[in-house]
Order: structure tokens, then sequence, then C-alpha cells
């Protein structure tokens, strides 16, 4: 009986046709396909994408140098060095460098963060040209921290409830 | 001994201590901030409340004495909500801003807020702010932090002899400062930084550069002075971020001086020399090793028999024994770590003459001490502790010196004089030692003391003092460095040979002991370092190892005529000194303190060795490994080691702690005209490292002193501009006027910018008043 059902299964190409019904089936469903550069998916508040170090609203930056991310970072990628500010002695980094091959997008750095200051955006389209541009240095995470401070802002506040 | 129980442990405990010593040595650990093992009880800060059967509140356990059979609870309910009580009330005025404290991850507060504090603070008024105050170079303050636990002030009471440290106002008002804000004085005032449980007191070099759990620590030496002192040298990145001491009960304690922890800094001078370099034409140009060696090389072939070396008693023992090896095998004999000393004649009498049996602590228990020409708390810090501890505990101690110099001790006799005159004051104790043996029936034989003078009450109080049993005389740094050691040298002989007293000596730099040890002074008939500079010694050019002529140098005016004279100068440095790039033709860079492994010999004969710390500074190698590549180079035996492993141990088996046979006194004579210098090495200038380092060269001022008659004498006043001349050399600096000088002196420090270009440190001096 067995045989014969199989035989006539391979004789009328029934799982083809079981394949080309599922074909089918997504051939005239809506499409989820995203036209990437044109169209973007929504992304998560806690997305985790490049680094940026932020500033208080009167333009004084945020980081203390108490060197915690550079202590949590898993992947080493965090350099800091530090020192009393040249004006006013407070305690500020004097090199504070991220390596972005290394950098395994944890997020530690930022929840171990006391003042907020160094954050993952939910910037993940950049590139590099040059060896050695993927070390992230002050002015260049400072930088990317003031031109998405509105966006960065807003993904925290979205996200103060859940923390 | 008796028995007690804590934590149902039952544990020996020797009567009188306190629950928490036993807890200690039980290994259970009880929360503490004023409590210190070194220090005395203060029970005020009340974190260490346990409970104790049969009593109705929790006691504080470091002031609690053991009792037999006394039950006590340190993880009780009871005893736990009384640390918890206590935490909380510390907290309310602490600021609860770790991350931006230099503390951080050291803080004993911290770490006890973790283990016994509560969660979340319930205190939600305003808290009290302190200014901050200046108190020196050394120590960053930040008041606001400070929980009262009087352990800086403790220590200034009762370890460092200075109460500078105080607290002020009560309760709530509290405040623990100078009072008038001033800078702190004493030499060891960097401990009270690692006393402080919180981030009141901290070190201000070192101010926000690197966090404790990033850094590795590494054993290693004080690289300044004859005690030896062991220190832990925490790096980053393969630099040196700062210097802590490591406890070792027998020399150091757990202090130590701020020379030691401060002087790190030098290191990383503008002027290290980090590549060498050579001269042509009159232009330095840096090279590689390999041109540098081999112009090296051509130099000190070239010279041969008619090179004289010069080492620093710094370098350690693998380094002098290397050095020795390569000047012999070049046929000189003409060498010596005495730089900085007048007299070289005399042989070196560092090694047969160190602290012996006992060593350090064993200076505690001496009950009677004299002290010749040692500024006991600047030459060596370690040393004026323990001898201070020995006052305490009741010695008598008696001080002959240059000037009265300032000590944290009280003294039972003080005589002082001017450098020439010291000779005839150990004359007349030795003749007043003479004539009390006489009286007791003993006669030494003393026919040289027929022409001194009499003695003095003073001179017979010091003799009787240095004949009691377990007497101790100790000849400082100042005494061994002024021209008249020779002379003196035999009178302390005689004297503690007929005394019974012990005899040592605490020389200058940190391995000079092992440098008399290895031989590095000359022998039957060659030159000693005051004599190759002569113009007529058979010496043509120089060796100079570690060494910052123009400071280092006993005559810097009279090192720098024989440099410039010579045909040949190679040095091994790790500074490109003026001297040097004027005189030098060939500059190695050679490691630093903290850089080379190597081992050192104490004043009290010991051997400790340490590893290298970090790598040498740019292209610098450890001296050994220079000294041995040049003695390959030059095709001489006995330089093919691999590590400093086999140099050690041949340098090991080379050591001889000889007593040194006194051949004829070298003849001295009283400066009769004119104004005597005082030329001392001072607390902060005492090699290139520490002359380097800026923070402690702002505790270094050039200063020029003269005692209130002489002054009056040369019509000059306090504060005037004045010029100083040796020779054809002249120096300016503001006068003081300080009763310390003796009369017909003038104090004028060498080691320190300006007395570079002066002359013999105890040589004749000429002060004038500059007109406006």
């Amino acid at each position: 009986m067995n045989k014969i059902v199989a035989y006539l299964k391979s004789l009328l190409l029934w799982e083809l046709i079981q394949g080309l019904r599922l074909t089918g089936k997504y051939l005239f469903s809506k499409k989820i396909t995203v036209q990437y550069p044109d169209e973007k998916t929504p992304l998560s508040p806690r997305f985790r994408g490049l680094h940026a170090l932020r500033r208080y609203p009167n333009g004084e930056e945020r980081c203390i140098a108490c060197k915690l991310c550079e202590a949590v970072c898993p992947a080493l990628a965090i350099t800091i060095e530090a020192g009393p500010r040249q004006d006013d002695g407070t305690r500020r980094t004097t090199r504070y460098e991220i390596d972005l091959f290394k950098c395994i997008f944890c997020g530690f750095c930022e929840e171990s963060c006391p003042v907020d200051s160094i954050v993952e955006t939910d910037i993940f389209e950049y590139h590099f040209e040059q060896r050695g541009e993927q070390i992230m240095d002050k002015q260049k995470l400072l930088a990317i921290g003031d031109k998405y401070e509105e966006r960065i802002a807003r993904n925290r506040m979205l996200d103060a409830k859940y923390r | 001994m008796i028995t007690i129980e804590i934590d149902g442990r039952k544990i020996q405990a020797d009567e009188g201590a306190m629950v928490i010593e036993a807890a200690d040595q039980a290994g259970i650990y009880i929360p503490r901030f004023c409590y210190h093992k070194k220090l005395s009880i203060a029970a005020n800060c009340r974190m260490c409340l346990v409970e104790v059967e049969k009593a109705r509140k929790p006691l504080p356990a470091c002031a609690t004495p053991v009792t037999d059979g006394m039950k006590v609870f340190t993880k009780s309910p009871m005893a736990l909500s009384a640390q918890k009580g206590v935490m909380e009330f510390l907290l309310i005025n602490h600021p609860l801003d770790c991350p931006i404290c230099d503390q951080g991850g050291e803080c004993e507060l911290q770490d006890i807020a973790m283990g016994y504090g509560r969660d979340v603070s319930r205190y939600s008024e305003t808290k009290r702010a302190v200014p901050k105050e200046d108190i020196g170079p050394l120590i960053e303050t930040e008041m606001t932090r400070c929980i009262h636990c009087t352990r800086c002030v403790r220590f200034g009471e009762e370890v460092a002899g200075l109460k500078e440290l105080g607290a002020t106002g009560r309760g709530e008002h509290m405040r623990i400062g100078t009072f008038v804000e001033k800078h702190l004085q004493n030499e060891l005032s960097g401990n009270v930084i690692d006393l402080c449980p919180v981030g009141a007191l901290t070190a201000k070099p070192y101010r926000y550069q690197a966090r404790p759990w990033e850094m590795r620590a590494h054993p290693a030496l004080s690289a300044h002075d004859c005690v030896g002192s062991n220190l832990e040298v925490h790096t980053l990145r393969h630099k040196v971020m700062r210097v802590v001491p490591r406890e070792n009960e027998s020399i150091n304690e757990t202090w130590i001086a701020d020379r030691d922890r401060f002087s790190y800094e030098g290191l990383y001078h503008p002027e290290r020399l980090t590549e060498p370099m050579i001269k042509e034409n009159g232009e330095w140009h840096a090279c590689d090793w390999e041109t540098a060696l081999e112009k090296a090389t051509g130099v000190l072939r070239r010279l041969g028999a008619g090179l004289g070396g010069l080492i620093s008693p710094n370098a350690p023992v693998e380094e002098q024994f290397l050095f020795a090896r390569l000047l012999r095998a070049l046929g000189s004999e003409h060498l010596d770590y005495r730089l900085g000393r007048g007299d070289t004649r005399t042989p070196a009498v560092d090694a047969g003459h160190t602290l012996g049996e006992g060593g350090l602590a064993a200076l505690e228990s001496r009950e009677a001490l004299f002290l010749v020409g040692a500024d006991l708390h600047h030459d060596q810090p370690m040393i004026a502790h323990r001898v201070r501890k020995a006052w305490l505990g009741g010695a008598d101690i008696a001080a002959l010196g240059h000037r009265a110099y300032e000590y944290r001790f009280g003294l039972c006799e003080r005589l002082v004089d001017r450098p020439s005159r010291i000779v005839s004051h150990l004359e007349r104790i030795a003749k007043a030692l003479v004539s009390m043996k006489a009286a007791a029936g003993e006669a030494p034989s003393a026919d040289f003391l027929k022409t001194v003078d009499d003695p003095e009450t003073a001179h017979r109080a010091v003799a009787e003092l240095v004949s009691r049993p377990g007497a101790q005389i100790l000849v400082g740094t100042q005494m061994l460095r002024s021209p008249a050691f020779g002379a003196a040298w035999s009178l302390l002989r005689f004297i503690a040979e007929h005394s019974g007293a012990a005899l040592a000596v605490l020389p200058e730099g940190a391995n000079a002991v092992g440098a008399a040890a290895l031989g590095v002074a000359p022998k039957g008939g060659a030159l000693g370092a005051q004599e190759m500079l002569a113009a007529d010694a058979p010496v043509s050019g120089f060796l100079l190892h570690d060494l910052e002529p123009e400071h280092d140098a006993y005559d810097p005016a009279r090192m720098t005529e024989a440099l410039r004279r010579a045909e040949g100068v190679v040095a091994l440095t790790a500074y490109r000194s003026p001297l040097l790039l004027e005189t030098a033709q060939v500059l190695l860079p050679i490691a630093a303190p903290y850089e080379r492994a190597g081992g050192l010999i104490n004043v009290e004969g010991r051997l400790q060795r340490q590893p290298a710390a970090v790598r040498p500074l740019g292209e610098a190698r450890p001296g050994w490994k220079v000294l041995r590549v040049i003695g390959s180079q030059l095709q001489l035996d006995g330089f093919d080691y691999l590590d400093v492993d086999e140099v050690h141990q041949d340098a090991q088996a080379a050591l001889a702690f000889e007593v040194p046979t006194l051949g004829e006194s070298v003849p001295w004579a009283v400066m009769e005209e004119g104004l005597e210098r005082i030329g001392e090495l001072t607390l902060y200038g005492v090699d290139a490292v520490v002359r380097r380092a800026p923070a402690l060269q702002q505790l270094n001022p050039f200063r020029v002193a003269l005692n209130p008659s002489t002054a009056g004498e040369l019509g000059l006043g306090e504060g005037e501009r004045v010029v100083l001349t040796q020779g054809d050399q002249g120096v300016e600096g503001y006068l003081e006027i300080d009763e310390a000088v003796p009369a017909g002196a003038v104090y004028c420090p060498v080691g320190v910018g300006p007395s570079a270009r002066l002359g013999a440190a105890y040589g004749g001096i000429d002060i004038n008043k500059i007109n406006e």
C-alpha cells in the first residue's frame, strides 16, 4: 500500500506542488522587503550603535574621567588618560579613545556611566576609509554627541522608565 | 596568653591586646577607620562596634582590651545594626560623588559602605562643605570628604614628630587642617595619603592620573638613601604612575619618605636622555647604539690606563661590579664612587661599618646615641624615625654637627661648629674619654692628644654617653662628605674602640655600601675621586656612570675644569645635563631607577634585589647591559653575561665587607681666616632624579644663611641680595639669618640650581651685598 502511495506522489509531482503552493502564497501576499537606502526599518530607542560623548546643556562636557567604562569594557576597546583640567583643576579626560574594531557594542560603557556621558546612539551607518579611522577620539565622540544630542536625549527619555 | 571567643571561634590573644588586634591576628575582619596598628588608639569613628557578652551596649573593638573567656560577636544583629547606624552617620556629611574622587576604588569608606552600610541614603538635607586648604605641593586636600578619623593628626604627633595637622572645632564644625594655612614641613608627610581612609588627603602629583584597579604593582627599592626602603611601584602602560610603601617591619615599617614617594616624576623630565648621542665637530647628533658604542669604545681604548672612572653611589651592585671590572681590565685603577666627598684619600669605610646585627630595628632599643654630622631627618628620614623611637623609649642622644640640625627628638648635648673645627671637638671628646678611662684605672695610649685643648663639660658628657653599654655612634652623610673626614674618622675609631660604642656610617646614595664592598674605590696608591680631578693627575679622560657631575661633585668648579681639560669623556647617564653636553664626546642613555633590575645594599649590609618595573624610556638600556657590551666590544675578558642574574651571582661572590686599615691620617688644618662654606646635601638635592621631580623641587629652594652675629659683622641683613664667590665663580641669592648656622660660616647647600657654579662644598667662600 505504502509503495503505491509513494509511486503516485512521485508521478504526480506532489512535493513540487506543495513547494509551489508556498511560493504562490508569498507571491501574492504583502511585501516586507525594505528598499534600504530609501526606506528604513524602525529602531528601538535602545539600539546600540555608534558611540558619542554628551555635554550638559551649558556646553560643559559630562565625562568626569571616572574610568568606569574603561574598567567594565569586556573587549578592552576604551582607553582613557586623565588629569586635572588646566583652567579649573576639575577631573577630566586628556585622552578618550574607543577602538570600534574592538568594540562589541554590548552597551556596558553606557550602563556604567554615572553621568550619562558615553552613550551608544542609534546611528549604525558609518564607514572608515583609512586605517586608524576606527579609533574614535574625544573630539570625534564629542562632535557626534553635539550633532545628535536631540536624538540621543529623546531616546534616553523614552527608555528612562525602564531603567 | 588568654583565650577569648570571637564569633564562636576560640582564639589565643596577648594579655592587654585590644579585641581588634586579636581579631586581626585570627583573620576575622572588623570594619574600622580610625584604628591603625602603628598609631595610638583614638576610638572616635565607632565603626568597629561589636557585641560583647554581658555588655549592655556594643563596644568599640579597637579600645576594648581582651579579658579571659570574653565572648565577642562581630556579626550578631546588635553589632550589625550598630555598624549600619555608624555608617549612616558617617555618610551624612560625606559627598556621594565617588566617580570624581581620586580615592575611588581604594577608599576604605567606599568599601565599608558597600559591606556594612544601607543601600540607599535616607538623608535629604544639605551636606556640610569645608573649604580646601593648600598644604603644599605634595598633598592635595578635599576636606569636605574628611570623616575625622584623626589618623593624619596622630601620625604627625606620634610618628613624624611635628604637630602640623590638627582638629579645630567640634561636632559638625570639626575641621582638620593646619589652622594657619601653611605647607607641611615634615619629610614623611606623604604617608598621610596612605593613612587617610577617604579622599580628603591625596597625592597632588598623581591627582586624577590613574585608578588603582588599572595599575600593576611591582616591588622596588628606594633609590635615594641608604635605608633601602621597600616600595611598590604602580605602573600603567609602562609608565610609573606612583610609588607607595611596601611593608617591611625591619626596614621601613609601613612608611616611606616623601623623597621616595614623589621622586618618580623625575623619570619623565624633558632632560631625560632617550637615545644615544655623539658629538661631532662640536655638535650633538642622536645616533644608533652601534655608532655610539663604536665611538665610546674608541675613546676608552685610546685613554686606556689614563682613564678615571667615576660612578654614582646609587648604581646597583651589578653595575658597580661591571664598572670596576671594565676599568681594571682597561688597566686603570683610578675609580671611585665618592665624587661627592671632600676626602677621598682615606679608604672607603662604608662597607666595614654598617649597622650590623639587628640593623635598623635595633636602633630603636639603643639607650645612648651620638650623631656626628648627621642631618638625620633630611639625609635618611627613616633612620631619623628609628632614632626618634629610641628617644621616645628614653634614650639619650647627643649630636655634633656643622649646623644645629633640626631634630624632632630631644638632645642631651648639642655641639655645633663650622666644618673645619669639627675635628677639634672630636679631639676633646677623645681626650675626655681618655681621662675618664684613666680615672677608672685603664690608660689608653693617646700621645697625639697631648696638644689638644682641655675638654669642656659638653665634651665630657658626650664621652660619658658613648661609654655607656650599648651606645651607638652614627656618622652621618654630612660628616662623610666633609674634607675633614679622614682626621675625624681616626678619632671616631679611637673613641669607638676605647668606649666600646658601636660605630656605623650612614652614607649618601642607595648603594654606597655595595660600591665599597665591591672595591669601587682606589686601592694602593691609585687616585680617589678628588685626586683624579687635579691638573697634574695622570688621568687624561673620564668614564662617568649615572652621574650629573655639576651637582654630584664635591667641588663643581674643579670638576668642570677637569672635564674641560680631559681628552675624552664618555658618560653613561639618564639625563642630558649641561656639563655633560659641554664636555662629553658620547652620551649613552641608561635606565633610571625602577627601569633596571639590580641589587642594592643598605646601611645594614643587607642585600636586596628588585626587578625592573617598567621598560627603560626610549632607547635607554640598563647600565649593566651597556657596560657588558662595551667590555665585549673592547674584547676584554669576563663580559660574556647573558642576563642580570649571572652578573648578580658574580657580584655577590665578590662582596667583601672589610674594615679598612687606615694608613697615615690625612693632615687637617682649621681654617683660620675668612668665611667657611657649609655646602650640605639637601633633602631634595641628592641625585639627578630627585633634582628633576617638579613637586619636590618646589620644596628645594637655594638657601643662603648666616649666623646673626656674623651677619652683623659683615653688615648684612635678612632678605638682602648677596653674591657668593668661590674662586672666580659667583652666584646670587637672598640672605637668611639663621641661628642654626655657626659663626664664621655660610650655609649654602649643594645640589640646588645655582650651586653648580660654585666651588668646594666645605671650602672658603666670600659673601658680599649687591648694591642696587
